[in-house]
């Protein structure tokens, strides 16, 4: 047995005995110890409640009720974030471009799972041609830096999808383009450790078992596979909620996102730079809003990865 | 090695193919380069159809991907719209070193274009590489060093806080404080657009003035994950046996820390700016557009909405070669840090 | 002889998340110059990080030396600053680590890794430091010390590194050296090899040596003198050949009966010693050793015996008499 005195060399903690718990438990018991994404977590939901909630104060009509009258005035009792170019309030706008950009961010890593999970599987199980193929397409992928390709993929699909009725509501429908895109350009990394993972697991001795007895290839790779890998994915995941925001904020930043009258926190960013010196209000709302969000899921998703790896301890 | 490298320089010819052919569908299918092109409404059709045929956009994708790949000075092109081909064509393709000419601003060729602004994004990408590296190390020591101490606890978090946030934000926030504010207090401001005051003139003065705030803006995101990440594989390569063990030889501690731990941290940095290098690219999009820095990145921005699919598919391709040439100076750079890893 | 190396109530302590690890709890020892004291246990019974704790290697945090003396010389090495404390490590007392895969820097040549010490502790210039170095390498048992100066950690075998290690540890002719386990990690052919080399180099060099094991038939050709440890404590200390002949505590007995011997029939199983060693963030109020042992009685629970003298230079810390199996 090993004690924590004569492993000091490696940490001087790594090897002390953790009473015996169940694996979920101790997750949840390492992550509920990691401070920042507990607080992380707090904001989230905070963040949800402030996009959720306030929709029953203010109208959506409200938010893209444009007077030209009332343009670029200063936050105000009236309007307590200030208005904007055309003279919309900024305030219920954070709060319906809330929605989108956090659904946004959840779907794009939908998109993005969902296709890295299955070309790394595949890749991964099945190798020969197949693994060759699809590696040098996710080599390429990634060879081509994100931005570059949002922004070439966005115009790619631009333009052409109406808006849609959806709830009672009308969207952009570059809403659903802007989500497929995020997850179109971001799957590369998630298929690479899911393709790493299957290639080291498919000759492990309980899949060979499991094959000899028949099962099916499908059931191999998602029922005894792939539970093997979710931590990694449900990390990278997490992580992608970050970055899917953060990408649309660009691209809507560049002009080439979600198209108004649907807001979303990173087209309220767009030209926002013309009115550095007049209008700061513009930016420094929405921007906070992003910077809050991603911040508190990079924080859960960090204490994430610290709970699901059994190589390191919360500190 | 040198045959590591021929081998993987080798590897890249099918992986710029695939690069190639993924972007050039895609632009291809994202508008109508003719109805912006040279800043005027080309109302009248048959100018369009002779554009067309003289671009070769009437052609289907494959034929316009070969031309644009190897040429068309083989074959004919028909001028005239008469079905029949007779005009020799004069493109020389890609391979044979011609990116042809931009569809907007008409008949410059992609490689001037692509010069004239280069020197500029690399300036400010080199410099805000350098910037990078220099804070990360120092930074990212330090904490490791002071581990848990109030600056660690302050660094941790201002890094945090740091790499989540969007370039925009800081850029904005950045000129806000700086230029905006610094100039109503009264106190000395910096520049906000361009590289030179048109004034004064390029005078190197003027342009490290201008690199400032897009320096500061881009250098502060990546300074803070990368000291996150030399914090964290200082923290482990702090404790390895061989630090105990040069601690028990009594060395100085700035011995142990720069030469015997720096070293070996250094290797997984090595890999990181090295992916990254390629992506500050990426940063240097939305750099240059909120500070109107005459670089690639804007160069692409303007192009790519007017589907100048040439000058884009230009830009792109760069940066891909970019991109694996860099790949390839990690793997040297690697091996020369690290005696175990030997290419073969 | 003249004492060396005082070593006084040292009590070592790891403040971990999980609670206090007591590891090392208030031992006392002295080795004189030129003595050869081995430290004997099980893994995890803080030999390591008692004599790391001498060196103030000891990571801190989470590790705290809470209390006790370790007097060099005359001098409190507990007392020294880190620069201070610079000058004793590699120079007055030397350590040789047990995993010779992981202790020598993998991306600096084996040369360098020598000789620095040299520049450092002995002024010498770097040519100078190249000289010694190689015959440092020769005096070793490295063939081609000079071919060999810029080859880098991995190119050697297990074996070798350990010869590496022994080198550099040796570069500035310490008064101590302290051998961590240095043979278990090597193959059985190449630990006899090691283990001879230090004699002759102890014997000329005339040096001090601690060296500590958890292989009881390593001590008994080496040491003079045995301490034997039990979850942080001294258990019992004396004369290599008392605790060879005559041993007194219960757990010096079982680590001995757990030996393989040519003078026992080969039939015979080897003892084990039943259970763990004890959890060192928890330890029980009395004798740690009582959950395990085979001669306990109810005071074991009660009361952790101090280590008394019981013989002449022969001190145990146990309630029982090994012989009667009743108490002392």
């Amino acid at each position: 047995m090993e004690t924590p005195v004569e492993s000091m060399s490696v940490n001087g903690l790594d090897a002390l005995e953790i009473p015996t718990l169940s694996p979920r438990a101790l997750i949840w018991r390492r992550f509920r110890r990691h401070k920042m994404a507990m607080a992380g977590i707090c904001i989230l939901v905070f963040l949800v409640l402030y996009s959720v909630v306030g929709a029953f104060f203010v109208s959506e009509s409200y938010a893209n009720y444009t007077d030209t009258s009332k343009r670029l005035q200063p936050p105000s009792a009236e309007h307590p974030f200030g208005t904007d170019t055309v003279g919309r309030d900024i305030l219920a706008r954070t709060i319906y471009g809330g929605q989108i950009s956090l659904l946004i961010g959840l779907f794009a890593v939908l998109v993005e799972t969902v296709v890295g999970v299955l070309i790394g599987a595949i890749a991964g199980y099945y190798g020969g041609p197949i693994d060759s193929i699809l590696m040098r397409f996710t080599e390429a992928m990634f060879n081509i830096p994100q931005l570059f390709l949002l922004l070439v993929m966005a115009k790619f699909f631009g333009g052409k999808i109406p808006t849609i009725q959806l709830f009672g509501r009308t969207f952009s429908g570059s809403v659903i383009v802007i989500i497929l895109i995020l997850g179109l350009t971001s799957w590369m990394y998630l298929a690479r450790i899911v393709r790493a993972d299957f290639l080291s697991l498919k000759e492990r001795e309980f899949i060979l078992a499991a094959r000899t007895i028949g099962t099916s290839n499908l059931a191999i790779i998602f029922q005894h596979i792939l539970p093997n890998s979710m931590a990694p994915i449900i990390v990278s995941a997490t992580l992608g909620v970050a970055n899917a925001i953060l990408s649309e904020a660009y691209i809507s930043f560049l002009g080439l996102g979600v198209r108004p009258p649907t807001a979303t926190w990173g087209n309220m960013l767009d030209g926002a730079y013309n009115y550095i010196e007049t209008a700061p209000w513009l930016w420094i709302f929405p921007g906070s809003l992003i910077v809050l969000t991603v911040l508190s899921i990079n924080f859960v998703g960090d204490g994430l990865r610290d709970a699901l790896d059994p190589r390191t301890l919360t500190q | 090695m040198t045959q590591y490298i021929i081998r993987r320089l080798l590897q890249a010819i099918p992986l710029l193919f695939i690069i190639s052919l993924i972007l050039f569908i895609l632009m291809r299918n994202t508008g109508d380069p003719l109805a912006t092109m040279g800043g005027r409404r080309l109302t009248r059709p048959e100018d369009r159809e002779r554009l067309a045929r003289q671009f070769g956009l009437d052609k289907p994708i494959y034929v316009q991907y070969l031309y644009w790949l190897i040429g068309n000075d083989w074959t004919k092109i028909d001028m005239d719209g008469d079905g029949i081909p007779e005009t020799p064509g004069t493109r020389k393709g890609v391979l044979r070193g011609e990116f042809g000419t931009s569809l907007v601003i008409r008949g410059k060729p992609v490689s001037t274009l692509i010069w004239e602004r280069l020197p500029n994004t690399l300036l400010l990408m080199i410099t805000t590489e350098v910037v990078i590296i220099i804070f990360s190390i120092i930074i990212g020591v330090y904490s490791a060093l002071r581990q848990y101490s109030v600056i660690d606890h302050l660094v941790t978090t201002v890094s945090f806080v740091g790499y989540s946030m969007p370039i925009f934000f800081i850029a904005l926030a950045s000129m806000y404080l700086f230029a905006v504010n610094f100039k109503k207090w009264g106190l000395p401001y910096l520049p906000t657009v361009g590289m030179f005051d048109p004034q004064i003139g390029k005078t190197p003065a003027q342009v490290a003035l201008h690199m400032v705030l897009p320096v500061f803006s881009m250098a502060l995101i990546s300074i803070a994950g990368y000291s996150r990440f030399v914090r964290a594989t200082m923290l482990e390569v702090m404790n390895e046996d061989y630090i105990r063990t040069a601690r028990a030889k009594g060395l100085p501690n700035f011995t142990i820390l720069f030469i015997h731990a720096l070293k070996n941290a250094s290797l997984p940095l090595v890999t990181i700016i090295g992916l990254d290098i390629p992506m500050l690219l990426g940063g240097a999009i939305v750099t240059e557009r909120i500070f109107a820095w005459p670089g690639m990145g804007r160069l692409f921005l303007d192009h790519v909405s007017r589907a100048d699919t040439p000058v884009v598919m230009g830009i792109l391709m760069l940066i891909s070669v970019a991109v694996i040439v860099f790949q390839l100076i990690t793997d040297i750079v690697y091996a020369w840090l690290d005696p175990r890893i030997r290419y073969t | 002889m003249a004492t060396l190396l005082e070593v006084r109530d040292l009590t070592t302590r790891f403040h971990t998340l999980d609670g206090v690890v007591h590891a090392v709890n208030g031992i006392s020892y002295t080795l004189e110059e030129g003595q050869t004291l081995g430290i004997v246990g099980e893994s995890g019974c803080g030999k390591s990080a008692s004599v790391l704790s001498v060196m103030r290697l000891i990571p801190e945090p989470p590790g705290k030396i809470a209390a006790g003396q370790v007097i060099y010389r005359g001098q409190d090495l507990l007392k020294l600053n880190e620069s201070q404390m610079q000058h004793i490590r590699g120079k007055e007392i030397a350590m040789v680590f047990q995993d010779p895969m992981t202790s020598l820097n993998p991306v600096l040549t084996i040369g360098r890794q020598i000789s620095e010490a040299l520049i450092v502790h002995m002024g010498m210039t770097q040519k100078q430091a190249y000289q010694r170095t190689l015959e440092l390498l020769n005096m070793v048992g490295i063939p081609q010390a000079d071919s060999r100066y810029g080859d880098y950690p991995h190119q050697f075998s297990g074996g070798m590194r350990q010869r590496v290690m022994i080198a550099m540890a040796l570069a500035c002719m310490p008064s101590i050296l302290i051998a961590d386990e240095p043979t278990t990690a090597l193959d059985v052919t190449i630990q006899a090899q090691i283990i001879d080399l230090v004699k002759t180099l102890r014997d000329r060099l005339g040096m001090a040596v601690i060296w500590i094991t958890h292989d009881l038939g390593i001590i008994a050709g080496l040491a003079e003198k045995v301490i034997v440890m039990y979850a942080g404590f001294i258990v019992e200390r004396g004369d290599v050949d008392d605790i060879y002949d005559d041993p007194r505590h219960p757990y010096t007995l079982a680590l001995l009966k757990s030996l393989p011997r040519v003078d026992r029939s080969s039939k015979e199983r080897l003892a084990t010693i039943p259970g763990l060693p004890p959890d060192l963030l928890s330890l029980p109020p009395g004798c740690p050793f009582a959950p395990r042992c085979a001669y306990v009685i109810e005071r074991c629970r009660q009361e952790n015996p101090r280590l008394e003298i019981v013989d002449s230079h022969h001190e145990i810390a146990c309630w029982v008499d090994v012989g009667t199996g009743r108490e002392r």
